[in-house]
């Protein structure tokens, strides 16, 4: 490095610490050396948040959150607007891989056990960042303002409605209006574009400073930190530059490669990102014969639908389990009892339970894309029985489960 | 014209039949929005048959002088009939409107004939395809006196029919649960139109390609660019792995 640069250098750590934040998080920031493939979906969510923020930044300067002009706005943008539709695209699409990413990116947490002793706090900030995103997606798919958009708020907002005593007064208050409108599309922009944006960003300093206070875990599960060379530094860890963001690289390559082709190939993928219903412009007096939410949100509609109202609170029952759904997700930490982290030493039963939870995700979202008949009603029931078990058996049999020996350095 | 006040003379109450629409009418097609030709004549037919009613409200004619290979002349004097209440003709850079006022469309055809821009990614290719082949002759239905088979009670007359002519339809008689069920098996032409049916396959296909692009005009860029975008991908790719493999070598 020459002189000038590293009196800048000096200069700069004089004043903010440059370097030491540098070391403390990439240069000499120790990762597991045995990270697989699972281990790419975080730096790839960060990678979305960033391409979602920018690409939304140029939507927002041609988008108008007027209830007469949106959906045309969005069309100006998709027409006149250079490049507006890629922007648009990689933003739509951003949206559906974003929930992908983070999806399988929860899954890790779970086959590995990532959210145990010490890293509970991790698991409960990223539960958190999910949920804002979830409030994120389901605001920014009321903006284009087509029919999908206006009705799939419509129903979600109703949801409020059903909480007693003050429902009513909730669900006004959110919408501004007592019908999704105006005032609703003018307030979830500000929402969308601004403050919980800002809350997310917040979110992922808060999860990334916690994970790099007590250390990534790895797919066997064990602490590195136990085994620490004569320099202090983990015998089992790496440098996370530049090991990690070359490894991360790749991913970021193939992760684009399928990102891309969606954009330029199947920005729609089948109405599953983009749906048909969504390219007619809102229209309070018309309701759609089928209003159903974007692929990402399915498995807690289908859980919703799936819960027959019962006396005294009415259609409540259904919100309420839907809710309970996400909320004991917050509590696995304590749920899973076993000292064990990973799955690949945790007990047949665990890896049945596991696997079955996944499946059961699955189904459930393809049941809340389908429309509403009683046979799937039915296997929404169960799924949504089958879904609850997991976290009871989990409870169950991780007190007494017979593990195989944990290895004492990483494979 | 005799022959088809005959027609509706002999179909008797056929407007009994006219529920349905269902899927078994649409017929499999696939847009191919790279045929430059196609695209012209269809734009050529939209501006001529839909745009009497329809508008296409959210794209200006300027832009199809760009992705159809046109010149602004020939846009101007090919595809633009409209001009202001002062009799000066419609400029390119206009949005595709057409003057009809609401009030005036919901007195004629008791509803406002929907903005086209979008058709084609609220309906699918298909559906468009089989719609304009799908119409018939139904005399319960005045005063168009049509039907759809994808599309029941349609409020649309047949636009096109100097075109295709006019279709009957030839029904099917089927007994489920004991109860006789007529529906329709499919259509013949009983009116010739100035095309053969071959030929107006074709029209019926220019005009959903033309629609299928004006769904989405991005769509001629991204599917040209898309190939460079993924390529390069695929080598920076390859480059990252070949570093992440060089940076690698000491980690055992």
């Amino acid at each position: 490095m020459g002189t000038r640069t590293s009196n800048l250098a000096n200069w700069i750590d004089a004043r903010f610490p440059m370097t030491k934040m540098w070391e403390e998080h990439l240069s000499k920031y120790y990762a597991p050396r045995n990270f697989n493939f699972w281990y790419f979906f975080g730096s790839l969510a960060l990678l979305v948040l960033v391409l979602q923020i920018i690409t939304g930044i140029f939507l927002t300067m041609h988008y108008k959150p007027d209830g007469e002009r949106a959906f045309a706005s969005v069309e100006y943008i998709m027409r006149d607007v250079p490049w507006g539709w890629l922007m648009r695209y990689m933003h739509s699409t951003g949206s559906s891989m974003f929930f992908i990413v983070v999806y399988l990116h929860m899954f890790r947490a779970l086959m590995y056990g990532s959210y145990k002793r010490p890293r509970e706090l991790i698991w409960l900030f990223g539960m958190v960042i999910y949920v804002c995103l979830m409030a994120e997606a389901f605001m920014g798919y009321l903006l284009p303002w087509g029919q999908m958009s206006y009705w799939g708020a419509q129903v979600i907002i109703n949801l409020f409605d059903t909480v007693p005593i003050i429902g009513p007064d909730l669900s006004l208050w959110i919408r501004g209006d007592y019908v999704v409108a105006d005032a609703t599309l003018n307030r979830f922009f500000a929402l969308h574009v601004a403050a919980v944006p800002l809350v997310l960003l917040g979110l992922v300093v808060m999860h990334i400073l916690a994970l790099h206070e007590v250390g990534s875990n790895n797919p066997d599960g064990i602490e590195i930190k136990k085994h620490k060379g004569a320099d202090g530094i983990p015998v089992d860890g790496i440098p996370f530059h530049p090991y990690y963001t070359v490894k991360d690289l790749v991913g970021v390559g193939v992760f684009l490669i399928i990102f891309m082709a969606i954009v330029f190939y199947a920005p729609e993928l089948g109405g599953l990102f983009l749906e048909h219903d969504n390219f007619v412009p809102a229209n309070p007096l018309v309701t759609p014969e089928h209003i159903k939410p974007v692929w990402y949100f399915t498995p807690y509609y289908a859980i919703l639908r799936a819960i027959p109202p019962i006396p005294l609170v009415d259609q409540f029952s259904g919100v309420f389990v839907m809710g309970a759904a996400i909320v004991v997700l917050f509590f696995l930490p304590w749920i899973d009892r076993n000292e064990v982290r990973s799955v690949r030493y945790r007990s047949t039963a665990f890896k049945l339970n596991l696997a079955m939870f996944a499946i059961t995700f699955v189904v459930l979202a393809y049941l809340g894309m389908s429309p509403a008949e009683p046979v799937l009603v039915l296997l929404a029931q169960l799924f949504t029985a089958l879904y609850f078990l997991f976290f009871i058996f989990l409870y169950i049999i991780s007190k007494n489960e017979t593990t195989k020996p944990v290895p004492d350095r990483v494979t | 014209m005799k022959k088809i006040f005959s027609i509706l003379v002999v179909l008797v109450a056929p407007g009994a039949f006219a529920a349905g629409g269902s899927s078994e009418f649409i017929e499999h097609f696939t847009p191919d929005t790279t045929n430059k030709a196609s695209l012209q004549r269809g734009a050529r037919l939209f501006v001529n048959y839909c745009m009497s009613c329809h508008s296409a409200g959210y794209h200006r004619y300027i832009h199809l002088a760009r992705d159809l290979y046109l010149s602004e002349k020939q846009v101007q004097e090919n595809l633009i009939f409209t001009t202001d209440e002062h009799g000066v003709p419609t400029k390119p850079g206009e949005l595709m409107v057409v003057p009809m006022t609401e009030k005036y469309a919901k007195e004629a055809f008791g509803t406002v004939p929907p903005n086209l821009s979008l058709v084609s990614r609220v309906r699918g290719a298909s559906w468009l395809y089989s719609y304009l082949k799908g119409f018939y002759l139904d005399t319960g239905r005045e005063p168009i006196g049509v039907n759809n088979t994808v599309f029941p009670d349609v409020g649309m007359p047949h636009v096109l029919w100097e075109l295709q002519g006019f279709q009957i339809p030839v029904y099917k008689t089927e007994t489920r649960n004991g109860k006789e069920i007529r529906s329709i098996e499919r259509l013949e032409i009983a009116v010739p139109g100035e095309q053969s049916p071959e030929e107006y396959a074709v029209t019926a296909a220019d005009l959903v390609n033309f629609l299928v692009y004006l769904g989405e005009p991005a769509r001629l860029e991204r599917q040209r660019l898309g190939i460079w975008i993924v390529l390069f991908l695929v080598v920076f790719t390859i480059i990252a792995h070949f570093l992440k493999r060089e940076y690698w070598r000491d980690v055992h």
